[in-house]
């Protein structure tokens, strides 16, 4: 298959990108400044991101739509307000994780964000559970960008009047060149920041707005870095079939009106984990030294057991050092238990922290 | 005068006498990107030409540092496993990895001068 482009390509080859292939698209990873650079950027002042290989599908419909969805994701989707956002999962029978998504009530219906990978597996699953009942689009004439960090706000702002006034994890419709954008204060960064909905044929002219107020195209070399010292999970990694929300430790992703109910798809295994507590859960390794553990490094205890293993790890450049998270035994999941990391052949001490390593810096508002 | 040659993993080797100091080259550091950790061998370990003396990450992945000749390991660069951001922006001096007394000075005849190597890395990046 070959690999597809975003309508930002050229403008990623105008500012010196390195590409990949993720997810079956030509992705930037870097630019000239490289990771490091990028990553505090972000922190300090303003990054944008071209995420526009994400899914965006947008379902249509009305109360039908509301029950139907309620059917499938663990969230209280009657009393969500309108153009309010929720993070949550597709799950399977056994609550294993299919995608962890971001699912915005919009007037005419379901705005929901899909991760790349995922995207045309989600709609098929999607379309069956909802058996062509409500019409479903996965749009591919939109484009989608994320502008994130400190000076975000005032930035975006500029470009697009009006988007300063949004609350944490909520939306709405704006204009840019007479154009409809659809715009949530929402990212994965642990920053305040935005995403931006927008026509393939005008997200050029936008980034390149953005770009003369002062923000900077960052690469998902430092998407990764940024989400991982935010604590956040990225699907493939610290997510997947064989996990569970609650092992992933995501609980609070979970409405409890609907685990009172149990009536979603991976209710049963929800609620039973709920009661009964998890064999394995997600925690934050704190590396000491310098040493880098990356993914599919073993865990071990005190007394040599191997106890789990890391799904993330790099060097975080704002909390300069490593960080890393992964699922241990859930008897060693408390703060501060003293682990060690097996790489390269040696045991490399390490402690279970909480989340995130880095301090986010949200706005206020309702979530 | 010393003598500076360079290896097709990316490592220069600069020799004094029977003492070579080596490092990774410009070009290493570019394709590596932010080089946020290195391990170096220990002092007073062997290293066999082309067998594995350290290791350097990026925020990407890591990489394998070899050795272009065999020898005994004399000093190592400690600065660059205390701040491995030097390694980035000095490769091919003040960031050196590691000296070798040199076992063989006939593997030296094995390495590329510089504008074999030049080439080799714009064949082989491009």
């Amino acid at each position: 298959m070959e690999t597809k482009k975003t309508p930002l390509y050229q403008l990623h080859q105008d500012c010196n990108a390195k590409f990949v292939e993720f997810a079956g698209y030509q992705m930037p990873i870097q630019y000239s400044e490289g990771i490091v650079e990028e990553h505090k950027f972000t922190r300090n002042h303003s990054g944008i991101f071209d995420v526009s290989h994400m899914g965006q599908l947008f379902i249509y419909g009305g109360e039908d739509l509301i029950k139907d969805l309620e059917k499938i994701f663990p969230l209280d989707l009657k009393n969500l307000k309108l153009n309010h956002s929720k993070y949550s999962f597709l799950m399977d029978k056994d609550a294993g994780i299919h995608d962890d998504l971001i699912i915005t009530k919009t007037n005419e219906g379901f705005l929901i964000i899909l991760n790349a990978a995922c995207k045309d597996n989600d709609l098929k699953i999607l379309k069956e559970l909802l058996k062509e009942k409500y019409k479903m689009v996965l749009d591919e004439n939109r484009s989608l960008i994320a502008i994130q960090g400190p000076k975000s706000s005032e930035i975006l702002d500029d470009v697009v009047n009006g988007v300063k006034d949004l609350n944490f994890m909520s939306g709405n419709w704006f204009s840019f060149e007479n154009q409809k954008v659809y715009i949530t204060r929402s990212g994965y960064t642990g920053e305040d920041g935005f995403e931006v909905s927008i026509a393939n044929d005008f997200v050029d002219k936008l980034t390149r707005e953005l770009i003369k107020k002062g923000s900077k195209l960052i690469g998902l070399g430092a998407r990764d870095t940024l989400r991982l010292e935010a604590g956040l999970c990225l699907y493939g990694h610290d997510l997947d079939k064989d996990k569970t929300p609650v092992e992933a430790n995501l609980k609070w992703a979970i409405s409890k009106i609907r685990i009172s109910k149990g009536d979603f798809i991976g209710s049963d295994i929800i609620i039973k984990q709920l009661n009964n507590g998890v064999s394995k859960i997600r925690v934050g390794i704190k590396p000491e030294g310098r040493i880098i553990a990356r993914e599919k490094t073993k865990i071990f205890n005190q007394s040599d057991v191997h106890i789990g293993e890391i799904t993330s790890g790099t060097f975080g450049p704002s909390v300069n050092g490593p960080v890393a998270m992964g699922y241990v035994e859930n008897q060693f999941s408390k703060k501060n238990t003293k682990v060690f990391l097996e790489v390269r052949g040696k045991k490399h001490p390490a402690s279970v922290c909480s989340l995130p390593f880095y301090k986010k810096s949200y706005v206020k508002g309702v979530n | 005068m010393s003598i500076v040659k360079y290896s097709k993993e990316h490592e220069w080797i600069q020799v004094d006498g029977d003492i070579a100091t080596i490092g990774i080259t410009k070009h290493a550091t570019e394709m590596l990107g932010d080089i946020v950790f290195a391990e170096l061998p220990e002092k007073g370990s062997n290293v066999e030409k082309d067998g594995t003396a350290g290791v350097v990450e990026s925020t990407k992945a890591a990489s394998d540092v070899y050795t272009p000749v065999s020898g005994e390991v004399v000093d190592t660069n400690q600065a660059i496993v205390d701040d491995p951001s030097k390694i980035n922006q000095d490769p091919e001096d003040s960031a050196w990895f590691f000296k070798l007394k040199i076992k063989d000075p006939s593997e030296m005849d094995t390495l590329m001068n510089k504008d074999d190597y030049d080439k080799f890395a714009k064949e082989t990046s491009a």
